[in-house]
């Protein structure tokens, strides 16, 4: 059932932590109607800054106001607080299988500060492009497919089709 | 109780941000545990090294799916109450290639991201922090983007109905392409040297 690596730490079987993850996403649609996201919690924090900041340019944007300005409260939204926990199980997560430490991981090839280059670039580049797409690998993607959203799974080819070549022109920061 | 509970009226709504935090909680559980809090354990399935996000991503899809159908056909759940996302395919093909791109750069997805800042993994952080940016320069660019954003909508529309078939046929060559490709990837990660990561 668990793999002990060197360092000590383990992890789950991955079909076991499919199932738990399937049985959580099932879970969110059955009690609140809607899958599981990541980016979303983003878009509305980037948005309630600037309103805060700003707000006369969230009122005249045709994206923030979607999201923020008026009486609505972006910061006390579903999709936040479920950030919110997904930060905490990953805590217990990482006490329980022993992965709790401060480190920049990267190929022993390439340096941290080239790790976290590209770590900013990466990220950069995949919250736009969350933006365009309504949802990331979790929200769109993933979500998607459980309710055999068409959408759902476009996104899902999308990004992993594109992943599997652009992995191979960024192969010698991994391998 | 017919789901979803929330829209049903049974509980107020004013639990649904508590649900939100357990829910979101079981996730970073789940995503952690597999080894989603590890870039290069990641990124292993574009290199045939390590296809831990195959297994679990394909299982977490077809668990919920048949969870979600079998609940649907007892009654228990009525499908017009959750949220489909909605089908804009141009949008969806341009934003997944852009995401692909920054997924082989960072090594993580936003979810995964945050799970490596919670276990104390700084390339993480980074990432997570970059996606601020990125929200942002799309967010003040939206008006360039918005013919392409609208283009190409199609509503909730269900991937059973481009096929012409049921959702329970859909869902069954589903599991059947999953655990071909479960085998699949047993058979290549056999073949590939192994990376100490």
């Amino acid at each position: 059932m668990k793999k002990i690596k060197n360092d000590g730490s383990y992890y789950l079987n991955p079909y076991l932590g499919g199932v738990i993850l399937g049985t959580f996403l099932f879970l969110a649609f059955y009690i609140s109607g809607r899958g599981l996201g990541a980016s979303g919690a983003v878009k509305n924090s980037v948005a309630a800054t600037v309103n805060v900041i700003a707000p006369g340019h969230v009122a005249n944007s045709a994206y923030y106001s979607q999201f923020a300005g008026g009486d609505k409260q972006p910061m006390s939204n579903w999709l936040v607080f479920e950030v919110l926990g997904v930060l905490a199980g990953a805590f217990f997560s990482g006490i329980i299988f022993n992965r709790l430490k401060f480190k920049v991981e990267h190929s022993p090839k390439i340096t941290s500060r080239r790790r976290l280059v590209f770590a900013l670039a990466g990220g950069l580049i995949f919250g736009f492009g969350s933006q365009l797409a309504r949802g990331c690998t979790s929200g769109a993607a993933l979500s998607g497919m459980a309710v055999l959203s068409f959408g759902g799974y476009i996104t899902m080819i999308a990004i992993f089709g594109t992943a599997f070549v652009a992995a191979w022109i960024f192969r010698k920061n991994w391998i | 109780m017919i789901g979803s509970i929330i829209s049903s009226g049974m509980v107020s709504p004013a639990w649904d941000n508590l649900f939100a935090v357990i829910l979101g909680m079981g996730f970073g559980f789940a995503l952690e545990a597999s080894g989603f809090s590890s870039s290069r354990k990641i990124i292993g399935t574009f290199f045939g090294y390590d296809f831990v996000v195959v297994k679990v991503f394909f299982t977490a899809a077809i668990v919920a799916s048949l969870g979600l159908l079998y609940f649907s056909y007892l009654g228990l759940v009525d499908f017009s109450t959750l949220y489909i996302q909605p089908t804009f395919l141009t949008s969806a093909i341009v934003g997944g290639i852009i995401m692909g791109i920054g997924f082989a750069m960072g090594g993580f997805c936003p979810g995964t991201s945050l799970c490596a800042t919670a276990v104390g993994r700084i390339d993480g952080l980074v990432f997570f922090g970059g996606m601020f940016i990125g929200v942002f320069l799309f967010s003040e660019s939206f008006p360039i983007f918005e013919n392409m954003y609208y283009s190409g909508s199609q509503g909730a529309k269900m991937i059973n109905t481009v096929f012409g078939i049921s959702p329970e046929l859909f869902t069954f060559f589903l599991v059947l392409a999953a655990i071909g490709m479960f085998v699949g990837a047993g058979r290549i990660q056999k073949n590939i040297k192994k990376i100490e990561y």
